[in-house]
């Protein structure tokens, strides 16, 4: 056997990763054509590459059908329920770094905390009849901050992209996102409030639901001692 | 672990009895439109109930209760004052604790649309709560009660606007964000932004008139006195009261001082346990928790109870919802209260002892 590292299979968060671990030792290259999603691991033996969408990255870990995986720690905790019993972190990778933040339109200036926000909408149910809409991928993540502030009467309505842009069509009130320079906030009139809900950065993870063979587990410590993790 | 078959006849021969207590049964679909339920409690249910899509219907719910659904075909069909029975599965969504089931039975037993008025009310509240306590006769379970009127009465005498009143009565079921709220009213209020550069762009649904309105609550906010501080201890006071029954109604008296309303609210959970006391249940017996049922689903209004042993789940609950029953009816006034017992638990208190 040998152990499985998922690594997500293109853009900016692939080659960051290749980098990330050419530096410190174990080269990895795709294989065959540009297009075809295969590769090779060099300076360390055992270890398979598995080339995968980076959103898809946490269900195989927690589903133990690959050991290691590097993905957002922000898609892990959205997507995994109880992710710290199925998947561990081991190593932050120091880039793909990520907020995962609560923004609405800089003219709400009676708004500059959670608190306003929660008397927002309340109000804003009695006079348009129906809850604030609040537009995100991030569902899991966004409900639990807004449960712990105690922030009520809001509905999450799904948006998988150019989320920014939905309060200027109408669709949402405000918006929960990731953001890294704020500058698509700022262009679509949108200010920040309350605390960062999560710090995202890319992250080796390993699962804790794979098995592992002995010799599995000679190739993984072999691994992290190569990789210092 | 008792097997479902059990499960199942527990449930049948509880339902069997309240009908036998003049219930006819109420046998609602597993599958819920979403909407009501979604307007109802908003986006905390979706982490706790079942959420499916149906092609043509769109959202629908796993029933997370029978309440909703029997409160809507009782209002649909327009029922004067009616008692209800049902047994089956309710579907609850667990995304922290995997130890706690996602499916389990329910029985329960409801009085909706009985008759306006206080003792009305006493003598529903006391035939819900006693014909409950009659089902789980012989399980060494203890009942537990509260009144949500101790605590409302509380915080509609604060002598402080409405607007506050309400943001503390809208928040009185999240400990956690009506302390903050308490805390914040009890301090000066912080300054008031100022409206926004007039070349920032106004974007989204809420109007800049929705805006104005609400910084000209805030300057009000900041010129509105802090809560007293013995008027919030009072209302710590009550919230924490966790005694015997009828040592509970003589503390929310001394609590109370002088207030004749809070006097009031205390004689209206004396009179409860007067009305139990005539149906041979021993007030001494019971627990009177004040902020009891505070963390459940928030449709309770009034008076509350429960009933529990070590190591099950909680064997019965059950409560007033006169606010449900209003919001569901459009605001028409339909007095309602029922209680739950969950055939499980109380197989298993079987089976212990």
């Amino acid at each position: 056997m040998t152990i499985k590292l998922g690594i997500p299979s293109k853009g900016r968060l692939m080659a960051d990763t290749f980098d990330w671990f050419g530096a410190r030792g174990v080269t990895i290259t795709r294989t065959g054509t540009d297009r075809e999603y295969a590769g090779r691991v060099d300076g360390v033996d055992g270890v398979e590459l598995v080339l995968l969408s980076a959103g898809e990255i946490p269900r195989e870990l927690a589903a133990g059908r690959i050991h290691l995986g590097v993905t957002g720690s922000d898609v892990v905790q959205e997507k995994i329920a109880r992710w710290e019993t199925k998947i561990a972190p081991l190593a932050p990778l120091g880039f793909g770094h990520a907020d995962l933040i609560l923004a609405v339109p800089k003219t709400w200036t009676d708004v500059r905390d959670l608190a306003d926000l929660d008397a927002v909408a309340d109000a804003f149910r009695r006079t348009h009849g129906f809850r604030l809409r609040i537009a995100t991928k991030y569902h899991r993540l966004v409900r639990a901050h807004l449960k712990a502030a105690g922030v009520a009467s809001y509905q999450l309505v799904d948006s998988q992209g150019a989320t920014e842009g939905t309060v200027a069509n109408l669709t949402a009130e405000a918006i929960a996102d990731i953001t890294s320079t704020g500058a698509t906030l700022d262009a679509n009139h949108l200010k920040v409030i309350g605390d960062v809900m999560h710090k995202s950065q890319a992250t080796l993870f390993q699962s804790l639901t794979a098995e592992l063979s002995n010799k599995d587990k000679g190739f993984l410590s072999d691994l992290r001692v190569k990789l210092a993790i | 672990m008792t097997v479902k078959s059990d499960i199942r006849a527990e449930a049948n021969r509880l339902r069997a009895a309240f009908e036998a207590r003049g219930a006819e049964t109420f046998e609602p679909q597993i599958l819920q439109p979403a909407g009501a339920l979604l307007n109802l409690y908003g986006e905390e249910i979706r982490a706790r109930a079942f959420v499916t899509q149906d092609p043509l219907r769109g959202e629908m719910m796993l029933r997370p209760d029978f309440t909703v659904p029997l409160v809507q075909a009782h209002i649909d069909a327009t029922r004067a004052e009616t008692r209800y029975t049902y047994a089956g599965e309710i579907f609850r969504r667990q995304e922290d604790d995997d130890t706690r089931p996602t499916e389990y039975m329910q029985v329960g037993f409801e009085i909706i649309g009985h008759a306006p008025g206080p003792d009305a009310e006493i003598s529903a509240d006391a035939e819900v709560f006693a014909t409950i306590a009659e089902a789980l006769a012989g399980l060494p379970v203890t009942g537990t009660i509260g009144d949500f009127n101790v605590l409302t009465t509380a915080i509609l005498g604060l002598d402080t606007p409405r607007r506050r009143k309400d943001a503390l009565l809208r928040h009185l079921w999240r400990p956690t964000r009506f302390k903050a709220l308490l805390d914040r009213f009890s301090r000066p209020a912080p300054p008031v932004p100022a409206p926004a550069d007039l070349h920032i762009p106004h974007v989204g649904l809420r109007s800049p008139i929705e805006i104005e309105t609400r910084l000209a609550l805030l300057a009000e906010e900041a010129e509105t006195p802090p809560l007293k501080s013995v008027e919030v201890d009072r209302l710590m006071a009550l919230m924490a009261i966790r005694s015997t029954a009828p040592a509970a109604v003589d503390d929310i008296k001394d609590i109370a001082g002088g207030d004749e309303d809070i006097v009031d609210a205390a004689r209206g959970v004396e009179a409860r346990l007067d009305a139990l006391a005539e149906k041979n249940i021993d007030p001494a017996a019971l627990r009177f928790e004040a902020s009891y049922g505070l963390t459940a689903l928030e449709y309770y209004t009034g008076f509350v109870f429960g009933f529990s042993a070590a190591g099950v789940p909680t064997v019965a609950t059950g409560g007033r919802y006169d606010l449900l029953t209003a919001t569901l009816s459009g605001g028409r006034s339909i007095p309602a209260v029922g209680g739950v017992i969950r055939p499980d638990a109380a197989l298993a208190l079987k089976a212990a002892s």
